[in-house]
């Protein structure tokens, strides 16, 4: 990798102060991603603030069904929390299947969400959940966070502190993974509340990132069954095409892992 | 056998320096004044050098020097050769374009090295070879071998126009169309086998020392055979004489071909450590190894297989297309012919056989021997045209091969071979019964109603191995023999080292060699050092490759024992005031036979050594050697039975059966045998579900540069497998033997594509069998 | 260049690198332990796993400096007096290796695995687990095996809760 300087914030007063001071600065959390590009020199920040050890930003709180997970916390963390489990065993399940275990020891919930990898896992199911990105100036709702292939709302020097929910009565996650990468070739994340609100996020197979599947969630919210979903399309022209799988390929993922996900809610 | 003898599984004297972080490997190493190197690689597939500018480079912090092919072509060091001869089926030698370690006028694929930056670390190093302006006229490229032989197309040098290299035959043209004209039946196909990567987990590295008081250098090298690669940095590169230059490969972290050729980097290091002053240290990144490690397979054949009423072969005619890359790796003109077309009998008596082969320079990495090398594309095609013969025919695939099976031993081949033994019936039941054959339909019914497609298929694989006799290869064209040596040192207190040209790097010799011994003397393995990989302890070797070291490179061990038994027994003989004949040697003793005299072992070889007491006109000591060239080559083989389901929703393809039946010959040590069959089958598995290097054809720029698109088999794609052996011993050497290290990845992938079609109804899958090809097969057969 | 400082197999370290230094590097270079591999350069081959106060990390993708004031253990420090660790006597056993590559990442991976799933693990866990390591030469048969056998062993010994 290129060479670059290092800083341990210890606050994030302290990690917001350091970035600003720095020309081209990022927010380090666990590094999975950060790293990994470094290393290729496909990134090449001169300064990195590592706020994997600032107290306060690794918790997951439950109360009641609101959920707040600091942004620091690691996927390892979230999938093994009892208290999650008694509610959203969906967000459990899911960080249990991101990247293999070592990754999953080092890598955060904030570092997955502000960096919005077209195929990562927490975005399907923050737009799902109607989740809250709480940053150190704002709080704002994931539908308008996620803007495109790894861009995301967050104004230069904003952090991400925590994610926010409200657990749905019914949730779950199924994905197909890319036999190279492992990385989600097509992921659906489910959600339905008792008022009847369902949602349906698909990760992985849409050509502009994370996406809000319509007609699937018409449908659920009529029949909240695997069935409801035979007649659902996705049009090929809104997904990715690569060497694993064409976008009609992809389409066809996308219901199948959007019943399994009904399935098993 | 003794407890560490012949047939026991010993745990591996190897296995703690590993376990516990002490294995030495190339990178590990570390000398004074060490600094290191990064390569200036070419980013295009195809383009010619207007200039290269160092200046920028050079004054950039921590380098020591940069250098480049015109400075290489002045110091007269040569170009990589190939070492094995194919004349054209016209008579014409086959056309060798120049490969230059640095290339300096044209680069022919994406990773063509052009320059060397040494530097303080490697950080340094890659920084400044990122600031060499390399001024380039791009030019069209070509990856496709099928294209690259059209009209008007890319031509990668002027030796070879239409980018042919050879067009070369075997058999009998007119006998195998006569056939095809009379038969009652012609099985036709068309098949692809996929490139593929090696991928060793342990990427490519070296070390260059250059010691300028004794004008001699050191090679640390991740190299299967270190005495062939000092042999061709004398012989051919001009980088120092033999006695001026010591090659050691030391731990080395697999290798499965793609370690056996020696690549431009070494030689450059080698040299650039003379020209700098410095050692200098190269290691490869993955990606930069997906670049420049020589592939394997890619190739395309069409099959016309001939039956008469009764189902027997009567013919089979191949015509076969395979990429080489950019120019001619090691063994690259012998892995699709000799290797390959040689065993195009399969496990069949077939009496007219032709196969023609033409071979092909495109923009994309050499091609050479990958696990298997050549048997695994003729087991491929000939397996899965037998499966859809039996289709076609409507008989059963395990029928179809009894029916054509050679039962008679020797047999020879139209193409060459001279089969010695085996009993391809025998593994063939034993696999049928270890998979529970005749229950495959209750098991089909059961998953169809969990909607799940299952299929099962079967594969009979042969090989030729113990590769080979050196009067047989060198008049087929090779360029060495291939022999193995070996020397057994007994020490004055009996413990004893064995060098072997032999080189493991995963297979296990520094415990199966032991045991040979352990067997031979009763002596405890802990006695015994076997010593390989260093060219100032080994006077010569060819290495590991092509299931060679047990059948070859054992089989000197056992010449040399053989010598040191001889003496041993001549001077406790002479001891005990015995006949020599009358001498057993059992349980780490020398006895007299109906006698109580004995002579322990380490008295004997004491004796050999003080020399006060030993047999008129016998020279002191107990060392000798051998060189061990086989009369032939072995032929294991076996059957594999492979059970799948397929999901039809997403294509995914789960192994739920693994069966293979192996005859090996004799075996040394069991439960190695059996970690080489998982390695070769999870392999072949690779092949056939996962695996494929992909380049852009319009470009030329590899695809699959890394793990996030080159798909390896992981834990979780592979089951646990069933094996078993069905061992009739080898009639060609002293043990019986007859190699182990390639078959499961030779018999796996055609077991895999017929289980598949099986299960989807459509035999029209090319490997690997992704999800996405399958859903789509399916859907094109529903 | 900074002074990063750690404590490696129960020993503290101190040692110049760079900022950009990669853990695997300061261990393999600035402390001489080179039983921790580089396999792949995107994060997956697992060669390199080590342990991190006390959980499984790829070292490969983690600065020395962002481990500065950790805990590390690599494979040098798994064999006690002498004595193979349970999962490496296993694998011995076993013929869970090779070429011994894979192997130190294979048997820190084993441990912490064991450690998180005790006598619950079962092969189809093993295998999923094994998801970040790649090995090219046994066909994962005999370090299943291995690590089924070496949870067993160690389900004698308490393992502490985390």
């Amino acid at each position: 990798m290129y060479e670059t300087n290092y800083h341990r914030a210890s606050s994030v007063e302290d990690a917001v102060r350091l970035k600003s001071s720095a020309e081209e600065g990022k927010y380090l959390a666990g590094g999975m991603t950060l790293i990994a590009t470094m290393k290729q020199r496909l990134a090449a920040p001169g300064d990195l603030v590592d706020i994997r050890h600032i107290a306060g930003l690794k918790f997951i709180s439950v109360t009641g069904r609101s959920v707040r997970i600091g942004a620091a916390t690691t996927h390892y963390d979230v999938a093994s929390s009892p208290e999650l489990k008694a509610i959203c065993p969906a967000i459990c399940d899911l960080a249990h299947h991101i990247g293999d275990p070592h990754v999953r020891h080092m890598g955060t919930i904030g570092g997955s969400v502000a960096n919005n990898d077209p195929a990562a896992d927490y975005p399907a199911a923050l737009l799902a959940l109607d989740a809250v990105i709480v940053t150190n100036q704002r709080e704002i709702g994931a539908a308008d966070f996620f803007t495109g292939l790894f861009e995301t709302a967050l104004e230069e020097g904003e952090m991400i502190v925590a994610i926010a929910f409200e657990a749905p009565e019914r949730a779950a996650y199924a994905k197909f993974r890319n036999p190279a990468s492992r990385y989600a070739m097509t992921g659906v994340f489910v959600a339905r509340r008792d008022s009847g609100d369902v949602r349906v996020a698909v990760t992985g197979a849409g050509a502009d990132g994370v996406f809000r599947h319509a007609g699937m969630e018409a449908a659920l919210a009529q029949n909240w069954s695997p069935d409801a979903l035979s007649g659902a399309t996705t049009d090929p022209a809104d997904l990715l095409s690569d060497l694993h799988a064409s976008s009609e390929y992809r389409a066809q993922l996308v219901k199948v892992m959007a019943k399994r996900a009904v399935a098993a809610a | 056998m003794g407890v560490e003898g012949i047939g026991a599984s010993v745990a591996r004297k190897e296995d703690k320096r590993f376990l516990t972080g002490k294995g030495r490997y190339t990178d590990d190493m570390s000398v004074p004044g060490m600094k290191y190197a990064f390569f200036v690689r070419s980013p295009h597939a195809h383009a010619r050098i207007k200039s290269i500018d160092l200046s920028a480079a050079s004054d950039m912090p921590g380098v020591i020097g940069i250098l480049e092919g015109k400075q290489l072509q002045a110091d007269a060091i040569g170009n990589i050769i190939c070492g094995w001869m194919i004349h054209s089926k016209d008579g014409s030698p086959m056309k060798m374009g120049a490969w230059r370690p640095l290339a300096h006028e044209t680069v022919r694929y994406v990773g063509d090295a052009v320059a060397i930056v040494v530097a303080d670390s490697l950080g340094e190093a890659r920084d400044a070879a990122e600031a060499v302006v390399v001024d380039y006229e791009v030019l069209p490229a070509v990856t496709e071998a099928l294209q690259a032989l059209e009209a008007g197309q890319p031509q990668l040098h002027p030796e070879a126009p239409n980018n042919l290299i050879f067009d070369w035959q075997i058999g009998d043209g007119a006998a195998t169309d006569k056939a095809i004209g009379e038969a009652a039946h012609v099985t036709e196909i068309t098949l692809r086998n996929n490139r593929l990567a090696p991928n060793p987990m342990e990427p490519r590295a070296t070390l260059g020392i250059y010691d300028s008081a004794e004008d001699h250098y050191t090679c640390y090298t991740t190299s299967q055979n270190p005495h062939v690669a000092r042999l061709v940095m004398s012989a051919f590169y001009n980088v120092a004489p033999e006695n001026k230059l010591r090659v050691i490969a030391p731990d080395v972290g697999g290798g499965f071909g793609s370690k056996i050729y020696i690549y431009p980097e070494e030689i450059v290091c080698l040299w650039a450590s003379k020209k700098t002053g410095v050692p200098v240290k190269w290691t490869c990144d993955r990606t930069e190894a997906f670049l420049t490690d020589a592939h394997g397979r890619d190739h395309v054949s069409t099959v016309k297989m001939a039956f008469d009423r009764d189902h027997r072969i009567i013919g089979l005619k191949v015509d076969t297309i395979a990429n080489l890359g950019a120019y001619m790796s090691l063994f690259s003109s012998a892995v699709p012919t000799y290797l390959y077309a040689t065993l195009l009998s399969g496990q069949y008596a077939i009496p007219a056989i032709h196969a023609n082969v033409r071979t092909v320079y495109t923009n994309t990495v050499p091609v050479d021997a990958y696990r298997g090398a050549g048997r695994p594309e003729a087991t491929y095609l000939l397996e899965r045209t037998m499966e859809t013969a039996a289709r076609e025919l409507g008989v059963s695939p395990a029928e179809l091969r009894r029916k054509n099976f050679v039962r008679t031993f020797p047999y020879q081949t139209p193409v060459i071979m001279n089969y010695d033994a085996g009993d391809y019936e025998a593994s063939l039941e034993a696999a049928m019964a270890s998979a529970d054959w005749n229950g495959f339909a209750a098991r089909k019914a059961e998953a169809a109603g969990r909607g799940m497609k299952r299929g099962i298929g079967m594969s009979c694989y042969i090989e030729a191995c113990g590769i080979a006799p050196s009067a047989a290869v060198g008049s087929l064209g090779a360029g060495v023999g291939l022999w193995e040596s070996a020397e057994v040192r007994v020490n004055a207190v009996g413990t004893i080292e064995v060098m072997t040209g032999s080189h493991s790097h995963g297979q296990g010799h520094e415990t199966t060699f032991a045991q040979l011994i352990a067997d031979r003397f009763g002596i405890p393995i802990d006695n015994v050092n076997i010593v390989h990989g260093d060219t100032d302890k080994v006077q010569m070797g060819m290495g590991t490759y092509g299931s060679r070291s047990g059948a070859v490179g054992m089989s000197a061990v056992v010449k040399a024992l053989d010598k040191v038994e001889a003496k041993a027994k001549k001077i406790a003989a002479h001891l005990m005031e015995a006949d020599e004949s009358d001498i057993v040697i059992e349980n780490g003793e020398l006895k007299v036979a109906g006698t109580d005299k004995t002579l322990p072992w380490f008295q004997v070889a004491l004796a050999a050594y003080t020399a006060h007491n030993l047999p008129p006109g016998m020279e002191p000591g107990l060392k000798e050697g051998a060189f061990y060239d086989p009369s032939n080559f072995t032929f294991p083989a076996g059957c594999y039975i492979c059970e799948v389901e397929v999901d039809p929703e997403t294509g995914k393809t789960e192994i739920v059966q693994f069966v293979a039946a192996d005859d090996f010959g004799n075996i040394i040590n069991p439960m190695i045998v059996e970690g080489q069959v998982h390695g070769g089958i999870a392999q072949g598995v690779g092949q056939a579900l996962l695996e494929n290097v992909h380049y852009d054809p319009q470009n030329g720029q590899l695809i699959t540069a890394s793990y996030m698109d080159y798909a390896m088999p992981r834990a979780d794609d592979l089951p646990s497998f069933k094996l078993s052996h069905q061992n009739t011993p080898c009639p060609s050497n002293p043990l019986g033997i007859k190699g182990c290290g390639e078959a499961g990845a030779i018999g796996s992938p055609p077991a895999l594509m017929n289980a598949i079609t099986d299960a989807i109804g459509n035999n029209d899958l090319t490997m690997p069998a992704t999800p996405q090809k399958v859903w789509s097969a399916l859907n094109a057969a529903n | 260049m900074a002074k990063v400082k750690m404590t490696v197999n129960g020993r503290q370290v101190g040692s110049d690198c760079e900022d950009r230094t990669l853990l695997v590097h300061f261990l393999r270079e600035n402390l001489a332990l080179t039983g921790t591999h580089v396999g792949c350069d995107t994060t997956q081959c697992g060669a390199c796993v080590v342990h991190m106060d006390g959980r499984s990390v790829k070292s490969c993708t983690i600065l020395a400096a962002q481990a500065a004031g950790s805990s590390i253990t690599t494979i040098e420090g798994m064999a006690k007096d002498g004595e193979l660790h349970p999962v490496q006597a296993a694998f011995k056993a076993n013929h869970g290796l090779q070429c011994g590559f894979c192997t130190p990442g294979m048997v820190m991976t084993a441990d912490d695995m064991i450690r998180r799933h005790g006598a619950n693990l079962d092969e189809a866990t093993v295998r999923a687990e094994l998801d970040g390591n790649i090995c090219r030469c046994t066909g994962y048969h005999n370090i299943v095996k291995s690590i089924l056998a070496a949870a067993q062993e160690m389900r004698a010994v308490p393992q502490a809760a985390e």
